[in-house]
C-alpha cells in the first residue's frame, strides 16, 4: 500500500528544495480542493510506493490564512502516515515552533535539520541528538543543497512509517495551562478521536472558530470550557492565544538554549547587514531599486531579448511559415488548409513564441532577484506608498512581475495573505503594461510620435498612476473598505541562489506563458483566421467580407466616442483579448497588407492613415486597460476562485479602459485637433 | 507607557505585552515577538515606515502602526 509523506516547514526553509530533491521528476501540480493554494504532490524518487506532499510554507497553524487552514484541514483529515518537518536550522526558535502544533495534530514528525551546512560555517553548534531527546522527534540534519543526510532521511522515514503509532506528546505549556487543557480533555475526550484529542483540546482553549464549529459539543460542554479558559486568562492576565503563544516560545528558547550553542553575539554585522546597509539606506534604497530595474529591462526587453526575437522571428517567419507554406501548396494541400495553418496557427502561435525568450530572461532576473531576498526588502521600501491605497509592500512583487506578463503576475499574488488585499492585486495588475502590450504600443508610437521617446514610457506612468487611483477608489467601495492589510514579514538573509533552483522558479513562471502559446492562442489563431477568411455562407472571402468583419461592424459604434469607431479598430480589440500582441497581426491583416511585423514600414503607413494622434493615443490607452487576454483572465478566474469576482474585475477594467479612452479622445480632440 | 513604535533604531526592548487582537496581533505573536523576550530595533524604512527588527535571532518587518500595540520596556 502506498504511504503518504507530507513536507511542512516555514517560508524559506528550504522545504521546495528538499521536494524536488526527494522527488524528482515525479512531480505533480494542482490546487488543493477548493482553494487556490498550490498544491504539489509526487513519489520518492527510491521508492515510488511513497506519495510526498508538499504543504504550503507557513508559520503557524492559526485559522487566519488560508495556507495555514489548509495544512491543518489535511493534517486532521488526511492523516498522512508522517511529517518531515523542515526547519532551518539557522532560525531555530522559530521553526520549531511550528513543530510543536504539528505534534499536537498526532501525527509521527521528522525533524528536517536543513541548512545545517550554513550553520556550521559560521562556527554555531546544533546537538542534534538533544534536540532529538527534546522533542521526541528523530532529527535529519540535511542540506538539499549539497543533498546531506537526503538518504538517511528517507531511511529514518521508512523506519517511522513501519514502526507506526503515535509520536509522543511534549507538555509545551506552563502548568496551569496544561492543567486547563487536561481539563477540556476530559470535556469533550467522548466527541473527538483519541489521536486528536490534544489538538482540539489545544484549539478549544484559543477559541479557534472553526475547531468549535467542527466539534459538535453542547452549550454546557462549551461554557464549561469558556469558564476553564477565563480562569487561566485572568490568571495570567492575558488572552488565550497570547497565553499559548507564549508558553510554546519559552518552551522553544529553553530548549534552543541548552541544543544551540557557540551562537554568534547579537548585533554582530553579518554579510547581509553589510549589504542591507546600502540596499536599504535612507537615502540610496529608492535610486538603487530604480537602477536595479532599469538594468533588468535593459539587458531582459533591449539587448539579449532583441537578438532572441529577431531568430525566433526568422524561424517562424521565414522558415516555417514561407518555406512550409510553399511545400504544403506544391504537393498539392488546399489553399485554404494551408492558409489555416500557415497564417493562422503557425503565424499565431509564432507572434507569441517570440515573446518567450524576453519573458524568460526577465522571469529569470525577477526570480534571481527573489531568491536572493531582494524581493522582500523591495516590500520593505515600498511598503508606505503602496499603503496609502489600501495595499502592502507585497502587493508590489506582483506588478513587477506584470511587467512581463499578468498571467505570473497574478499566480505571484499568492503571497499576498489578506483575502482582499489578493483580491485587489489581482484586479489591478493588469493595468501595469505587460510585455504583449508593447508591440502596439510601438506600433502606434512609430505611426504618430516616431520622435517622441516619452510616448511609450507615458504608458507606464499611465498604468501605475491608474493603479494608484483605482485603489484609491476601489478601498472606498463597501468589498475592498476596512483596516489596511497587516504587513508582518520576515526579511530572510541574503543568500547567493543556486543557479539550478533560479532556473526553476523561471521556468514556473514562464511555462504558463509558453502553455497558453501552445493550447489558447493556437486554438484562438486557428478560430479568428477561420472567422477573418469566411463569410456567413461559409464562402473564402476577402477579409472586409469576413464573418468577423462584420462582427466588428456591429460593435464598432461602441467605441464611436473613443475615437476609432471603425470595423477594424473593432476587430482588433476582439483579437487582443486573445492576446495583446495579435493586434499588431490584425491590423496587418485587416488593412489588408497580411503578416506584418510592428516594425514593418507599410503597416506603420496605413495605421497612419487610419488614426489621427489623438485617437490612435485613445486606442493605447484603451488597449493598457481592457480587460486582459483569455490566459490572464483564465489566471484571474483560477486565482479569485469565484466566476462572480473575475466578472467584476473583467467589467471593471473595461469600464477603467473605456471611460479613459474617451476622455482621452474627447479632451484631446477639443486641445489638439 | 512605552511601545515598540517609540523605540529609536540601534537600541533593544523588552516586550511586556502584546495588545490589541484578531490576524494582525496573531501573526505578530506567531513570529515570535513574545511577552519578555528582547526585539532589537534595526533599522526605519526609507519613507519613515515600516521598521525592521531582529527577534529571536531573525529580522523582521512590521508597521509603525502595528508596533504601537506592543508594550515594551526599554533597555
Amino acid at each position: 500500500m502506498a504511504h503518504t509523506i507530507a513536507l511542512a516547514g516555514n517560508p524559506n526553509s528550504g522545504k521546495t528544495s528538499l521536494f524536488n530533491e526527494l522527488t524528482g521528476s515525479t512531480q505533480y501540480v494542482g490546487n488543493w480542493p477548493g482553494v487556490t493554494v498550490e498544491k504539489k504532490e509526487g513519489h520518492l524518487k527510491q521508492d515510488r510506493h511513497y506519495v510526498v506532499i508538499d504543504l504550503p510554507g507557513i508559520y503557524s497553524l492559526s485559522p487566519y490564512t488560508l495556507e495555514e487552514v489548509i495544512t491543518r484541514d489535511y493534517l486532521v483529515d488526511g492523516r498522512p502516515d508522517v511529517v518531515i518537518n523542515v526547519v532551518d536550522a539557522t532560525n531555530l526558535e522559530r521553526n520549531l515552533y511550528l513543530t510543536t502544533q504539528l505534534l499536537e495534530t498526532g501525527i509521527p514528525v521528522i525533524i528536517a535539520l536543513n541548512m545545517i551546512d550554513i550553520v556550521e560555517k559560521r562556527g554555531e553548534v546544533i546537538d542534534a541528538p538533544a534536540l532529538s531527546l527534546a522533542t521526541g522527534c528523530p532529527v535529519v540534519e540535511t542540506s538539499a543543497v549539497t543533498k546531506r543526510g537526503l538518504k538517511e532521511l528517507i531511511n529514518v522515514t521508512k523506519n517511522r512509517i513501519e514502526k507506526g503509532g503515535s509520536p509522543t506528546i511534549l507538555a509545551t505549556f506552563s502548568q496551569s495551562t496544561e492543567k486547563a487543557i487536561s481539563a477540556i480533555h476530559a470535556e469533550i475526550a467522548d466527541t473527538v478521536p483519541p489521536e486528536l484529542l490534544r489538538w482540539y483540546s489545544v484549539k478549544l482553549f484559543e477559541r479557534d472558530e472553526q475547531v468549535q464549529q467542527r466539534v459538535a459539543l453542547s452549550e454546557t460542554q462549551l461554557e464549561h470550557i469558556e469558564n476553564i479558559v477565563k480562569a487561566v486568562e485572568e490568571e495570567h492576565d492575558d488572552s488565550a492565544e497570547g497565553i499559548i503563544t507564549n508558553d510554546r516560545y519559552e518552551y522553544l528558547s529553553s530548549i534552543a538554549n541548552r541544543v544551540h550553542t557557540n551562537r554568534r553575539a547579537l548585533g554582530t554585522l553579518t554579510t547581509s547587514d553589510k549589504i542591507d546597509r546600502i540596499v536599504t539606506n535612507r537615502f540610496l534604497a529608492l535610486p538603487l531599486f530604480f537602477l536595479i530595474m532599469w538594468g533588468v529591462y535593459y539587458i531582459s526587453i533591449q539587448s539579449v531579448g532583441e537578438f532572441f526575437i529577431d531568430s525566433i522571428e526568422l524561424l517562424f517567419g521565414d522558415i516555417a511559415s514561407d518555406t512550409l507554406g510553399v511545400w504544403l501548396l506544391n504537393v498539392g494541400t488546399h489553399p485554404w488548409l494551408v492558409g489555416l495553418l500557415v497564417d493562422g496557427i503557425i503565424a499565431g502561435v509564432g507572434a507569441v513564441l517570440t515573446f518567450v525568450p524576453q519573458m524568460m530572461i526577465l522571469f529569470f532576473f525577477l526570480s534571481f532577484m527573489e531568491d536572493v531576498g531582494y524581493m522582500a526588502r523591495v516590500a520593505f521600501i515600498m511598503d508606505r506608498i503602496f499603503r496609502k491605497f489600501g495595499l502592502s509592500g507585497k502587493s508590489f512583487i506582483p506588478m513587477l512581475i506584470g511587467t512581463g506578463c499578468s498571467v505570473p503576475a497574478i499566480m505571484a499574488t499568492r503571497t499576498i495573505e489578506n483575502q482582499r488585499d489578493r483580491r485587489m492585486t489581482i484586479m489591478l495588475t493588469p493595468f501595469i503594461p505587460c510585455g504583449a502590450k508593447l508591440p502596439v504600443f510601438a506600433l502606434l508610437v512609430g505611426a504618430f510620435f516616431p520622435n517622441s521617446a516619452w510616448m511609450a514610457s507615458s504608458m507606464y506612468l499611465i498604468g501605475i498612476g491608474a493603479v494608484i487611483v483605482s485603489g484609491i477608489f476601489l478601498k472606498k467601495t463597501k468589498a475592498f473598505a476596512g483596516d489596511p492589510a497587516p504587513f508582518v514579514m520576515e526579511l530572510p538573509p541574503y543568500h547567493m541562489p543556486r543557479f539550478k533552483s533560479v532556473l526553476l522558479h523561471m521556468w514556473e513562471r514562464g511555462r504558463e506563458f509558453i502553455k497558453k502559446a501552445g493550447t489558447i492562442i493556437a486554438v484562438a489563431s486557428a478560430a479568428i483566421w477561420v472567422l477573418q477568411s469566411t463569410s456567413w455562407s461559409l464562402q473564402f472571402v476577402e477579409t472586409q467580407h469576413s464573418i468577423l468583419a462584420s462582427i466588428g461592424r456591429f460593435i464598432a459604434p461602441v467605441f464611436k466616442p473613443l475615437g476609432f469607431g471603425q470595423w477594424e479598430a473593432a476587430v482588433a480589440t476582439i483579437t487582443g483579448l486573445l492576446a495583446k500582441e495579435t493586434i499588431v497581426a490584425t491590423f496587418g491583416i485587416v488593412l489588408g497588407l497580411g503578416t506584418v511585423a510592428e516594425g514593418d514600414p507599410s503597416l506603420v503607413a496605413s495605421v497612419s492613415q487610419f488614426f489621427n494622434p489623438v485617437s490612435a493615443y485613445a486606442f493605447m490607452i484603451f488597449t493598457l486597460f481592457a480587460a486582459p487576454c483569455v490566459a490572464a483572465i483564465g489566471a484571474t478566474r483560477r486565482e479569485m476562485n469565484s466566476v462572480g469576482w473575475t466578472a467584476t474585475a473583467i467589467l471593471f477594467q473595461t469600464g477603467v479602459a473605456y471611460f479613459a479612452a474617451m476622455v482621452v479622445y474627447q479632451v484631446g480632440s477639443l486641445l489638439f485637433l | 507607557m512605552i511601545t515598540l513604535k517609540d523605540i529609536q533604531p540601534g537600541s533593544s526592548a523588552k516586550v511586556r505585552k502584546v495588545g490589541g487582537e484578531g490576524p494582525t496581533m496573531r501573526r505578530i505573536m506567531d513570529m515570535g515577538i513574545t511577552k519578555g523576550c528582547t526585539v532589537f530595533v534595526r533599522k526605519v524604512a526609507p519613507l519613515g515606515d515600516p521598521i525592521e527588527i531582529s527577534v529571536r535571532g531573525y529580522e523582521l518587518s512590521l508597521r509603525k502602526g502595528d508596533a504601537a500595540h506592543i508594550i515594551v520596556e526599554s533597555q
